[in-house]
């Protein structure tokens, strides 16, 4: 799961960054080190681990650093220019920079682009692109123009590809945006158009670029707050035509700020991207980190104080602007597993009743990332044919679109003819988006609720919490317990406060509505009726586990306790609840939670509600102890550990509050009698256990004082 | 002996017959614990350094046979032992003093101090060419090793509290040092601590005063394995000294960590005597990423594991409770075969015990002294099981303590009862004993010779006129005893080129022959008569673990670290007709997987036909007149004849008569025709004299 560590800062000082913030945060050859270069004329050298600054260097005054400070991995220099034409390099021992090597160029230099590995390299405003040596072994040499007039290089990458050394830049002239690619064993620039697709308006905010395999994955966050992908090939097909290709973008992740200016995305690896910005219009902004498989938000961050819009990934280190500071954010992201991802697992599966994955097939989802790629190429293929071909609306956009005007009847109808189609990869997302489309319209339309649509979207199997965050609390607003069991065992990660809100309405609601509802009863088996006068006497004894606490001298307490046994079994013999709220309960019993966020939750439970379930989960833990494999009867039942988990949960959370209850008080001693007794008996085996090797000692001196003797033996 | 049926006596008359045995359980002998070890990749040797300062080798190539050891000394408490210049071996201890050991001569080369007061821990840099000390001062000196000796090179910088662990970067770049409190990270070059890492003290919440880092081992990522006595395995990254992961892996100390060369794995042991093996494993089934994983825990022992290795197939743990555990990797045995069976090793694989038949007693050596008990008698008879009444119960005779503060390295008491002759590493001991009725009277003899100084072998004549003495220098002594005096006869020298020592000797019973070998050539036969070399026995690749000439034929009998036995006539320089066949058919499969070596080979003086050997496990009579067994024999038949007719059982004997009655069992010979002497040391009996383990609840926490 990816994390993001504690924050902290690289100064106490602000920088001197201007409105734009930084020009740029580069790294350095050794490990933990970087250049931070701010946006007027300081360039400092941090050891990010100790948050201390290594070196800091100026340019005079008058002068102006416009291209970040860079590090030479194969010198160990820095090289950084000013006034746009004047190169400077220079090495940790120097002091000041004017009196540091200085190189004049011919042309404006847009950036200096240096990765470890190979020579750095120089991109002018005018999209030429040099190797340091050769420029500074002749600084006037004549540099050629690459782009058009009023086109301007928005942003560049620099990567090896296979040992070699391939640079990207993006240039934007009027709304259009343009790739270049260069690779330096060929030497051939290839461009491409990038198309933007139905967002014609929109204007990209970031750009973040990452390798895979034979393409460039080119990611771009646009100001309607979706981020997009395009796959650059890096090896042109036909590099004589390369004059006119054209990629299109393909919707990545949708929404994941608000469209405002100043937001900054980032690819971390392979399925991870961080996005800076406003996650809603009036929010503030957030450092958000995406998994763009799962299309799941894994952590957000909030940056009160704002940032500058900028964002850079080195390492495991994020660093922005917040405020006036640098900060860095550590950033995590350990390999995923699937039971990291869910938890706490769930119980008591029979292997065979339950054939659907309760999650995302990974298997699936990575044929997915791998089929991406394909249809995509088969785009631009046939893009370059003819362009103007709309792509065909696919079935799932049809259906969002209905879902927008139709009614609940005709959704219904569409939806099952929507599912009833093959599935694609991508099924659970497009599901996703469904189950989103219709609760978007329930939230505008208080009286619309497609009930059985949703029920039906849930029975596929394939939806999640996060991937329809909204759908529980809908089902809480409008009281709908069958839906809410059925959430509770179809989805792996629901939140704890979620599931306690379940809980609570569960707890709550009366028993004539509850009996007006249609619950799934195959969790409780007809337990209530099933009160037998001769098993009770077999479960006072399993209660207690054959140690009578009567005989038990030792104890004084035990009077008191004695006193009423008839009546706490009496109690406790006839289920307390009714069966269908008892389904409900199971449901959360069976669901998956995480302690330390589960108890806070349960604290705000009222009390009576409190000692309902207690006793409820006492009744089933007394019918667990009724037979020997401590089971319940039924198809799904409450395993013993749920039981006892959840008992422990709500006496931690509620201790004081359910000692005061009256009620309670027979229920809590029964409990406390259980745990003396559990503890008796291991003082007792500690006992036998201590006599045994005592024995075990006089044994061995009876053998010690046969220490010689003269036995007869035959050999056979 | 007792009347028995017809039917018995005529097989008995045949067979093996029956014997009275004394059995002997007042030996009480508690090896020393385990305090070092250290494997040898190169030799595939291991070297064990036990808590009184003895080490021991250990050819884990030969069955793990115990080829060498060193004897202990009081002073020098090994802390730590490395290997070093391929086969070096060095140890420091808490006398401040680094030991190099001699392998070829069996002694100690030299011995250092390092001033830095006691030394806690060494180690051997990657290329074997520096050996770094840590000391209690808080001090690490670095040594030169020069082929004939180490010199001081330079200290690093001193730190503030005792030195007690530490390991080389496997570049030789950087070194851990675990202390109290913290580990050091130090650059070599120059000598200066680059990090400091603070151990946490807490221990499940509760601040201990101390914790104390008993091991650390430095991989070439540069991550640092920490093990401490707060019952952690931690892990830290050494390029910036952070705690990357933390492992709670005992409720008590976790006393020695050993990584695998390949570093894929490593093993610790802690103070409840429980191995735990971790693996670095693919977090996911097709990611290349990797983390250490606890995976498989071993409880062979019971008390504190002091000491870990590991070898490219095996765990080796040692402790208190004086096991030596070798536990092989599954995963890493290719073969499926006794090779891969968990060992442990608690006896030495030589005699501490001798025994004089004529007049019934028997001598133990002890580390540092020596009892004499003469064996009681009975009158009475019995059959097979029966336990007889005794007439007279055995005597303790004699209490003999050795001064100084060495070791005893052997002993010996002659055939006849009245001589006693041990050796430790500087001085010789002869003395004589008068028998007058009850009373012993004990004279030692003066003056000994210059040149026996140290012995690592004694033996006597049988008829108890000669002494036969094993130098630790290859040489091999005769010496004529007279009624209280000696007189030197004739010294071998060792075959020039070698210094190889002697460590087995065998006399044939008429005095003429003598059988001597080392740990790697073959046996060397001696004409004592003419004082020559007679012949050697062909070099054999495993080593000899006993030997014994038989008497009127003169065969000489030898038993491998293998389990191979050869039989070989001296008059006719070569191996018999018996020793040819049992070579082509080859021995029982379960006799060649029997874990311990044969320490002791005796003959009938009555039967020639007969060999009687031991193990730890079981005695054996080799009936040479029998067939051998096959593999579908079977070998071990404990039952006792029942009313078959003798023709069945005649059909099914084979030359093998085996007892597992006795076990363990350090010493078995035969005293007379009738009577046999078994010396048993029970396992439990050396647990009760350890001090108590660490006490783990088993019930409720």
């Amino acid at each position: 799961m990816a994390a993001l560590e504690e924050e902290f800062t690289l100064s106490a000082v602000p920088l001197g960054a201007g409105p734009d913030g930084l020009l740029g945060v580069e790294q350095c050859d050794k490990t933990d080190q970087f250049l931070i270069t701010d946006s007027g004329r300081t360039v400092i050298l941090y050891k990010v681990s100790d948050q201390k600054p290594l070196g800091s260097w100026s340019v005079k005054q008058g002068q102006v650093i416009t291209c970040p400070a860079v590090c030479n991995f194969q010198t160990g220099e820095y090289i950084v220019v000013h006034d746009s034409k004047v190169l400077r390099l220079w090495t940790n021992e120097d002091v000041n920079l004017d009196k540091v090597f200085k190189a004049t160029l011919s042309a404006e230099v847009y950036r200096i682009l240096s990765i470890p590995g190979t020579e750095p390299l120089v991109l002018f405003k005018e999209g030429a692109v040099r190797g340091l040596e050769a420029l500074l072994a002749e600084p006037q040499q004549k540099i050629e123009t690459v782009i058009s007039d009023e086109e301007v290089i928005r942003w560049t990458k620099f990567f090896m590809v296979f040992r070699h050394p391939a640079l990207i830049f993006i240039t934007e002239k009027h709304g259009n945006y343009f790739a270049y690619v260069q690779k330096f064993n060929s030497s051939v620039v290839s461009k491409y158009t990038l198309l933007l697709g139905q967002e014609e308006k929109s204007v990209i905010q970031s750009f973040t670029a990452s390798l895979c395999r034979k393409f460039i994955s080119l990611m771009s966050l646009s100001s309607d707050g979706c981020i997009y992908e395009t796959l650059i090939p890096i090896h042109p097909s036909d590099p004589e035509k390369n004059q006119h290709q054209r990629v299109v973008r393909s919707v990545l992740l949708k929404t994941v700020v608000s469209g405002n200016a100043r937001n900054a995305l980032s690819v971390l690896d392979q399925d991870h991207v961080a996005v800076l910005g406003p996650p809603l219009p009036a929010s503030k902004e957030c450092l958000s980190i995406w998994n763009t498989k799962f299309q799941t938000l894994q952590i957000s961050k909030e940056l009160p104080q704002g940032t500058s819009g900028q964002l850079w990934y080195y390492g495991e280190h994020l660093f922005m602007l917040h405020g006036k500071i640098l900060t860095v954010i550590p950033y995590k992201c350990e390999m995923s597993s699937l039971a990291g991802a869910l938890g706490k697992l769930k119980h008591g599966q029979d292997p065979g009743t339950q054939t659907m994955p309760h999650f995302v097939n990974w298997q699936t989802s990575q044929g997915l990332g791998s089929q991406n790629s394909e249809p995509s190429k088969r785009i631009l293929r046939r893009r370059k044919i003819e362009a103007s071909v709309q792509p065909e609306v696919p079935a799932s956009q049809q259906l969002l679109s209905n879902i927008k005007k139709d009614s609940e009847k005709h959704i219904e109808i569409e939806l099952r003819k929507f599912l009833a189609i093959k599935r694609t990869p991508d099924f659970h997302t497009v599901i996703g988006d469904i189950v989103i489309g219709l609760l978007g319209r329930c939230k505008t339309e208080p009286s619309f609720y497609p009930r059985s649509s949703l029920m039906q979207l849930i029975q596929m199997h394939v939806l999640s919490y996060s991937l329809c965050p909204g759908l529980m609390e809908v089902a809480l607003e409008k009281t709908d317990v069958q839906m809410l069991q059925l959430c509770l065992q179809q989805f792996p990660d629901i939140p704890e406060a979620v599931t306690c809100a379940c809980l609570k309405m569960f707890l709550s609601i009366g028993d004539d509505s509850l009996q007006e509802t249609d619950v799934n009863m195959e969790s409780v088996s007809d337990y209530s009726d099933a009160v037998q006068e001769e098993k009770m006497e077999e479960q006072t004894g399993i209660l207690q586990n054959g140690f009578n606490p009567e005989e038990d001298n030792c104890d004084n307490c035990d009077k008191e306790l004695s006193e009423k046994p008839q009546n706490t079994i009496e109690e406790t013999t006839s289920c307390p609840v009714i069966p269908k709220r008892a389904a409900l309960l199971n449901a959360v019993l069976h669901s998956a939670y995480s302690e330390t966020f589960l108890l806070p939750h349960l604290k705000d439970i009222p009390a009576q509600h409190i000692t309902l379930f207690l006793q409820y989960l006492y009744f089933l833990y007394l019918k667990c102890s009724e037979n020997a494999t401590m089971t319940l009867p039924g198809i799904h039942p409450p395993t013993l550990n749920q039981i006892m988990d959840w008992i422990c949960l709500l006496l931690d959370a509620n201790f004081t509050v359910v000692v005061m209850i009256p009620e309670a008080k027979s229920l809590l001693l029964s409990l406390y009698k259980f745990v003396k007794s559990q503890i008796c008996i291991c003082s007792e085996l500690n006992k036998i256990e201590v006599s045994f090797r005592e024995l075990q000692k006089l044994n061995q001196e009876k053998n010690n004082r046969e220490l010689y003797s003269i036995e007869v033996l035959e050999l056979f | 002996m007792g009347r028995r049926t017809s039917v018995l006596s005529s097989w008995n008359s045949a067979g093996m017959g029956e014997f009275k045995v004394h059995r002997v359980r007042f030996f009480n002998y508690v090896p020393s614990g385990i305090r070092c070890v250290a494997y040898n990749n190169q030799s595939n040797r291991l070297a064990v350094s036990r808590t009184d300062g003895t080490v021991e080798i250990y050819n884990l190539s030969a069955n793990y046979f115990q080829e060498k050891f060193f004897p202990g000394h009081e002073s020098r408490a090994t802390e730590a032992l490395c290997w070093a210049k391929g086969q070096r071996l060095f140890s420091a201890g808490l006398n401040g003093e680094i030991i190099e050991y001699d392998l070829q001569a069996l002694n100690i080369k030299y011995s250092m101090d390092a001033f830095g007061g006691p030394i806690w821990s060494m180690a051997a840099s990657p290329s074997g060419s520096q050996l770094l000390v840590g000391c209690e001062d808080g001090s690490l000196k670095l040594f030169q090793i020069n082929p004939d000796k180490i010199q001081f090179e330079r200290n690093f910088d001193r730190q503030k509290s005792r030195i007690l662990s530490l390991s080389w970067h496997p570049s030789g770049t950087h070194i851990a040092a675990g202390s109290i409190d913290c580990i050091s990270v130090f650059d070599v070059k120059s000598g200066s601590a680059i990090h400091k890492m603070l151990v946490d003290r807490q221990y499940m919440g509760v601040s201990k005063r101390k914790c104390i880092i008993w091991g650390v081992a430095f991989l070439s990522d540069g991550t640092v394995i920490s093990v401490d006595s707060a019952g952690k395995v931690q892990f830290w990254d050494s390029a910036t000294g952070t705690l990357v992961k933390t492992h709670l892996v005992a409720n008590a100390d976790v006393q020695s960590i050993a990584v695998s060369d390949q570093e894929d794995s490593f093993v610790v042991g802690t103070a409840e005597g429980t191995v735990f093996h971790f693996q670095l494993v693919s977090v996911t089934s097709s990611s290349s990423e990797k983390q250490w994983v606890r995976t498989k825990p071993f409880q062979h022992h019971t008390h504190d594991v002091r000491t870990v290795a590991h070898s490219p197939t095996a765990l080796i743990s040692g402790g208190t409770d004086t096991h030596l555990v070798i536990r092989p990797l599954m995963e890493k045995v290719e073969v499926k075969n006794y090779d891969a069976a968990l060992r442990k090793i608690t006896f030495p694989h030589r005699r501490l015990i001798s025994c004089s038949k004529k007049r019934q007693l028997l001598l133990f050596q002890f580390s540092h002294h020596l009892d004499l008990w003469r064996l009681g008698s009975t009158v009475a008879t019995g059959k097979h099981g029966d336990t007889l009444p005794l007439s007279k119960d055995a005597d303790h005779l004699l209490h003999l303590k050795t001064k100084g503060p060495e070791n005893i390295i052997c002993s010996c008491v002659s055939p006849c009862g009245s001589w006693i002759a041990y050796s430790t590493a500087s001085r010789f001991f002869l003395c004589r004993l008068n028998y007058e009725h009850d009373n012993i009277s004990l004279h030692r003899v003066s003056k000994m010779p210059a040149f026996l100084r140290s012995a690592v072998q004694i033996l006597f004549s049988e008829d108890s006129t000669k002494l036969f003495v094993a130098s630790n220098q290859g040489s091999l002594h005769i010496i004529r005893l007279l009624e209280g005096s000696f007189k030197h006869l004739h010294t071998f020298q060792a075959q020039s080129g070698t210094v190889e020592s002697m460590c087995l000797l065998a006399v044939s019973p008429d005095g003429n022959w003598l059988a001597a070998s080392g740990t790697s050539a073959g046996v060397h036969v001696y004409n004592v008569k003419h004082l020559k070399l007679h012949c050697t026995v062909p070099a054999y690749n495993f080593p000899v673990t006993a030997l014994a000439i038989a008497p009127k034929t003169n065969n000489l009998v030898i038993a491998h670290s293998d389990q191979q036995i050869f039989e070989y006539s001296i008059p006719d320089k070569q191996y018999t007709e018996w020793s040819r066949t049992i070579q082509k058919q080859g021995f029982h499969y379960l006799w060649l997987q029997r874990d311990t070596p044969i320490t002791h080979i005796s003959f009938h003086p009555k039967r020639p036909m007969h060999i009687l050997l031991h193990d730890a496990y079981m005695f054996c009579i080799i009936d040479k007149s029998l067939p051998l067994p096959n593999d579908k024999t079977l070998l071990y038949n404990p039952l006792p004849p029942t009313n078959e007719s003798d023709v069945i059982r005649r059909r099914t004997a084979h030359a093998f008569k085996i007892s597992k009655r006795y076990k363990p069992l350090l010493f078995m010979d035969l005293l007379d025709e009738r009577t046999l002497v078994a010396v048993e040391r029970p396992l439990d009996d050396i647990i009760a004299q350890l001090p108590p383990p660490i006490k783990k609840k088993k019930f409720g926490t």
